[in-house]
């Protein structure tokens, strides 16, 4: 395969992206500048010159196209070989796939809002070369709106889950996680969304997000989910810079944007790390073979390469580490096992299943959350082992009180304290707010207006929102079928796999 | 937070496991003398000490055909550090302070 061009270059890389982004720019004439650009001073951010934003990647048009279309020909051809040989058949086993529901549920429809508002901020940013690079970042988040969709529908034709995931999407309770995150980003301004989403969401957050998944993919015998998501990943490094150049740009056009980014940054890598709780739990309790532990995850992703490495960098712009970051140090050994209780006992209201761990899970549990496990979490498993022989297997069937900024239910216990529940709350024209910590505490109190709009599914359902009073009704509402939720062990797509796999050795293996 | 150099912070990059790729982390490993490599699932992870480079001629001569640096979007996962380069000839990735 040959990509590179054989036609004798005639300009150089630096000459040619000049050329085809700024070289296309142009001022205007018969308006005002603020009236061609007029997103861009109410935020209170200063900009001297536009110019001083570089892209690293010079990327041009030309090339741009011509290796995502290599990227999409590579992930087609997989996804082929994927459909013809019963590629699906070759999981570790069916409920690995509960990581890919919450994926396409939670993540995908985040993918489609990024499109809309780069292609907003490709129209709306003042300076050619951050326009241009907005532009090939939404073209990118439609791209992987698109391929996850076509490589995860390959699972929609044999399992439960999957069929509703955009109406689910704007509905579900879990799924509101992930849904407030972005329609908090999208509802800023443009430079708040280019600190939330290029930097916190791309930069600091995404290892954690993305890598986990995918890795999980390729452990897991998911080779079309490693394939896309290696694809996606591989813009996604575009898009790290993109906001890496944003918070630079900023930080170095006027000492004043300092205090403004600092803010940002605080307030989204919390809103951005409370999404990542749901990665969390899925490392540590939905993929059948482990990949890493969450706590590993965020010593490596996090830990080392964010706080000793980018964070270090910024503090010669006066920019401090975020505020809260010590908290969700502390967490590290109690996230994953606090959200997977909660996902378990409330399945039954899920678009996946949920299964008690098995012996050898809870060992490898034990030994890689030493200090904690044992002590705090073992114990409600064997509780729910007896649970189970007694033929209990808990489902809890009220609804949980929501934090009013991340929507997670108010699981989460006081730092330094893994038996007390954290419970915040503030007062507000008369009205009363709770929050799972001080991280979601303090971002409310900055700006209460905007958060007691929150869309919390478990009031709309009080208020008989989301077709009515039982679980019954809610669920209809939901559109989940039967199977969809609920026990992993013993539903419909546990039975479909012990089926398949009892025939394929019955007939030699296909 | 202690502060730690710019030059012995680490940077790196995550490289997808595949057979061009292969000459793009020998060529890593040949041109930068302090790097370790992390195999993980799927991907190859390359740190070094305050800077990495991938030199487009070093990739060129283990590959067998001419690799120009743009094809290494096509490699990269992810990566943490700078892009301080990104050129014809090389790409760097390095700390700024």
């Amino acid at each position: 395969m040959t990509i590179a061009p054989k036609a004798p270059k005639k300009l150089s890389m630096k000459q040619r992206y000049s050329a085809l982004t700024r070289d296309l720019d142009w001022e205007p004439s018969y308006v005002s500048t603020d009236d061609m650009f007029p997103y861009t001073t109410f935020e209170g951010i200063t900009i001297h010159d536009w110019t001083k934003w570089e892209d690293p990647f010079r990327l041009t048009v030309d090339a741009y196209t011509k290796y995502q279309a290599e990227k999409d020909k590579r992930l087609y051809a997989v996804l082929d070989g994927f459909a013809q040989s019963q590629g699906h058949l070759s999981l570790t086993d069916a409920s690995y796939l509960n990581a890919m529901k919450l994926f396409l549920q939670g993540v995908s429809p985040l993918e489609y809002q990024a499109h809309r508002n780069f292609a907003y901020l490709a129209r709306h940013l003042n300076g050619g070369g951050p326009r241009f690079a907005a532009l090939c970042q939404s073209l990118d988040e439609m791209r992987h709106l698109q391929t996850e969709v076509h490589t995860l529908s390959n699972y929609n034709k044999y399992y439960s889950g999957f069929a509703n995931y955009l109406h689910q999407h704007d509905r579900v309770w879990y799924l509101s996680v992930p849904k407030s995150f972005f329609d908090d980003a999208v509802s800023s301004g443009p430079f708040e969304f280019l600190i939330a989403i290029g930097f916190s969401f791309e930069y600091l957050l995404t290892n954690l997000l993305f890598v986990p998944f995918m890795s999980g993919a390729s452990f897991n015998g998911d080779l079309p989910t490693m394939t896309f998501g290696f694809s996606a990943q591989s813009d996604e490094s575009r898009h790290m810079t993109l906001g890496l150049e944003a918070i630079k740009f900023l930080l170095e056009q006027d000492e004043a944007n300092v205090p403004i980014v600092q803010h940002w940054i605080d307030k989204w890598f919390w809103r951005g790390y409370r999404v990542t709780a749901l990665v969390a739990q899925m490392l540590d309790y939905m993929l059948p073979r482990k990949v890493m532990s969450w706590k590993e995850a965020f010593e490596l992703y996090f830990e080392q390469q964010m706080l000793n490495g980018l964070f270090q960098d910024l503090a010669f712009y006066g920019i401090r580490p975020p505020l809260n970051v010590q908290e969700a140090i502390d967490e590290k050994e109690i996230l994953s096992h606090q959200v997977y209780w909660i996902l378990y006992q409330f399945s039954h209201a899920a678009s996946f299943t949920t299964s008690m761990p098995s012996d050898e899970h809870l060992d490898w549990l034990s030994a890689t959350y030493p200090d904690t496990f044992d002590r705090y979490y073992r114990p409600l498993w064997d509780k729910e082992r007896r649970n189970i022989a007694a033929g209990g297997r808990h489902f809890d069937r009220g609804l949980p009180q929501l934090c009013q900024v991340c929507q997670i239910p108010m699981g989460f216990t006081e730092p330094g304290d893994p038996t007390t529940i954290c419970q915040r709350s503030s007062d507000y024209n008369g009205e009363h707010f709770n929050f799972c910590s001080d991280g979601c505490k303090n971002i409310f109190d900055h700006e209460p207006e905007k958060y007691v709009q929150a869309w919390l599914p478990v009031h709309q359902i009080y208020q008989g929102n989301c077709g009515g009073g039982t679980i019954p009704d809610v669920l209809a509402w939901y559109k989940m079928a039967p199977g969809d939720g609920g026990e992993y062990l013993g539903s419909p797509d546990h039975q479909s796999w012990l089926g398949w796999h009892d025939m394929a050795e019955q007939t030699g293996g296909n | 937070m202690t502060t730690i150099p710019a030059t012995e912070r680490p940077v790196g990059v995550d490289i997808q496991e595949s057979e061009t790729n292969r000459a793009v982390i020998e060529a890593i490993e040949a041109d930068n003398a302090d790097c370790t490599v992390r195999h993980m699932p799927g991907l190859v992870r390359v740190q070094a000490p305050g800077r990495l480079v991938i030199n487009a001629e070093s990739v060129t001569a283990r590959l067998g055909r001419d690799w120009e640096t743009h094809e290494f979007q096509l490699a990269i996962i992810s990566y943490f550090g700078h892009i301080k380069e990104w050129d014809d000839d090389e790409i760097v990735i390095a700390w700024d302070h």
